[in-house]
């Protein structure tokens, strides 16, 4: 049985234009101990389907699934107090952001406990103990020292690690990414990257990874899905996907990468879409 | 495409960090004792991590900031705006497009006046005269004449990041200090925004500093390079020098975060993975 599994997710925004489609009939599944990669530019979707299953989106959405489920249970008609508990505790999910998604208000050291308050029965001192434990987990220097920090007082990578310890707290089965790196520098990238499979590794957990950094996902994922305004364009394992793109979209992605340059000018993805447009 | 238009010479920038009750006042040296010279028509790459002091160093090269000490020339001009002001001929020469296109528009202003501002501050230009440079400079970029009296919110990202460059090459600067230009945009938004910057460079003999720590982007656009690390430049060549042979630790700790998309690399990992 899958970890995840979704079909035909389809998700309606209301706006003053009418209905507009975000998703169009997408099917999602995610294996313990998988990393699957969506990719996809903004627009495509990537991050809506994901906050559609955490069931994160406004009320002007309107969600429908033939089958929406995790690890056998349906997640379309759990209650808001039934899927709080999922959430945060078996699904997590890290954000692009990491100084935006921190309370600016609180210390770090609190906003870690509080996850491990509302989903565990850890007292006090158990609690600051697996914090403490997180902190080092994530490679943060000096954990006892930065419980008392305020996130304003730490860089993008080291909050972006808080992020991390906190979404993986309550060792979820699944781990959402969303852009996990967008925002840090390339050698901040590459050990949050590291960090993350390690992680992964280390626990099976699941763990999807939204990005639109095809390098990002050539270095984390074992299966990739490549979106397109909100449809599904191509699935593949991520070796097929490099080696022998099937899609014309992903042809056009991966050519649009200015190290696969091979003239002066770059290919862009509306070249291809002139040429025959993409279905 | 010999003789340098950019010469900057052993340029400091430094800050003072005002002190509190229980802290002292000290310094911070953004920039340590930069130098370099860029060719006419050709593009000069900085690269390097946040707070390694190149966007200090795009803000002295375009007068938003004066230098502590160091010379700057631009085309023969010396600039040192706190000691001789900034004067419209200065303007002229050098051009800035910043990182974040949402940013760096006035909501307010339509794409028209968003134009025409550098010129009615500069020039003595008509208003007729102004109105159909802006037109052609729409074209120029890849837009439409019927953008002129659109606001900035009906654009997107690649969209606005044409305005920015539009706006940066209304004067028709000899240098453009581009920071991050590409770093907010998707993928084929990105190859659509570096192409038109080859071409306008190709038509306009433009001379770019190329701000970006995209390191894919660099070796695609740059004729040199410059890696800077905490405020000073660990390492300067050519873009073949650079990539086939770093020099520099911290250089090569770059170019192995990168991530690479190649199918060698990808085999690699997974057989890393499978033992």
């Amino acid at each position: 049985m899958p970890l995840l599994e979704i079909r035909n997710l389809k998700v309606e925004f209301d706006t003053a234009k009418g209905p507009f489609k975000a998703l169009d009939g997408i099917d999602y599944t995610v294996d313990a101990g998988e990393v699957l990669a969506i990719v996809g530019e903004s627009g495509s979707g990537k991050s809506v389907a994901m906050l559609a299953t955490m069931g994160l989106l406004p009320d002007s959405a309107t969600i429908t699934a033939d089958k929406m489920e995790f690890e056998g249970r349906d997640l379309r008609t759990l209650s808001a107090k039934e899927r709080r508990k999922v959430i945060g505790k078996d699904i997590s999910m890290i954000f692009q952001e990491p100084i935006a998604s921190l309370n600016p208000c609180f210390t770090v050291g609190f906003q870690l406990g509080e996850t491990l308050k509302v989903h565990t029965d850890l007292n006090g001192r158990q609690r600051k103990e697996r914090v403490l434990e997180l902190l080092r987990a994530v490679g943060i220097p000096d954990p006892e020292g930065r419980l008392g920090a305020f996130p304003h007082q730490m860089s993008g990578g080291q909050c972006q690690r808080v992020m991390i310890a906190m979404a993986i707290a309550c060792q979820p089965k699944l781990l959402i990414a969303d852009e996990p790196t967008t925002a840090l520098d390339v050698t901040i990238q590459k050990q949050i990257l590291d960090l993350l499979v390690k992680l992964q590794q280390d626990s099976g957990m699941g763990l999807i990874m939204i990005t639109h950094d095809m390098g990002v996902v050539a270095e984390t994922a074992d299966r990739v899905i490549v979106q397109y305004k909100g449809r599904k364009m191509e699935e593949a394992d991520v070796l097929s996907l490099f080696e022998n793109p099937q899609h014309s979209y992903t042809r056009a992605l991966l050519s649009a990468l200015p190290e696969n340059a091979t003239g002066d000018r770059l290919p862009t993805v509306s070249d291809y879409a002139e040429a025959g447009g993409f279905q | 495409m010999s003789e340098p238009i950019l010469k900057v010479r052993d340029l400091y920038r430094t800050y003072d960090i005002a002190g509190g009750l229980f802290r002292k006042a000290t310094t911070l040296t953004a920039v340590k004792g930069v130098s370099f010279d860029v060719e006419r028509g050709s593009t000069l790459a900085v690269v390097g991590e946040s707070g390694c002091g190149k966007s200090t160093l795009a803000r002295m090269l375009t007068m938003i900031d004066a230098q502590s000490s160091g010379t700057i020339e631009i085309d023969g001009l010396p600039i040192d705006i706190s000691k001789t002001g900034i004067s419209k001929d200065m303007r002229q020469k050098v051009q800035i497009v910043f990182q974040n296109p949402y940013g760096s528009l006035n909501p307010r202003q339509k794409i028209g006046d968003v134009l025409e501002e550098p010129l009615l501050l500069n020039t003595d230009m008509g208003a007729a005269e102004r109105r159909d440079m802006a037109l052609e400079m729409l074209q120029k970029v890849g837009l439409q004449p019927e953008h002129y009296g659109r606001y900035p919110h009906m654009f997107s990202g690649g969209q606005r990041q044409r305005i920015a460059i539009a706006r940066a090459i209304m004067m028709k600067p000899k240098l453009l200090v581009l920071d991050e230009p590409v770093s907010a945009l998707d993928l084929s938004v990105q190859a659509q925004i570096l192409n038109l910057l080859a071409d306008l460079q190709d038509e306009m003999g433009l001379t770019y500093v190329f701000i970006s720590h995209d390191l894919s982007v660099v070796r695609y656009i740059a004729d040199k390079v410059m890696v800077m690390y905490f405020g000073e430049v660990v390492e300067y060549g050519t873009r073949d020098e650079v990539f086939d042979n770093p020099q520099h630790d911290y250089t090569k700790t770059l170019f192995a975060a990168t991530p690479r998309a190649d199918v060698e690399s990808i085999r690699k990992r997974l057989a890393a993975k499978a033992a």
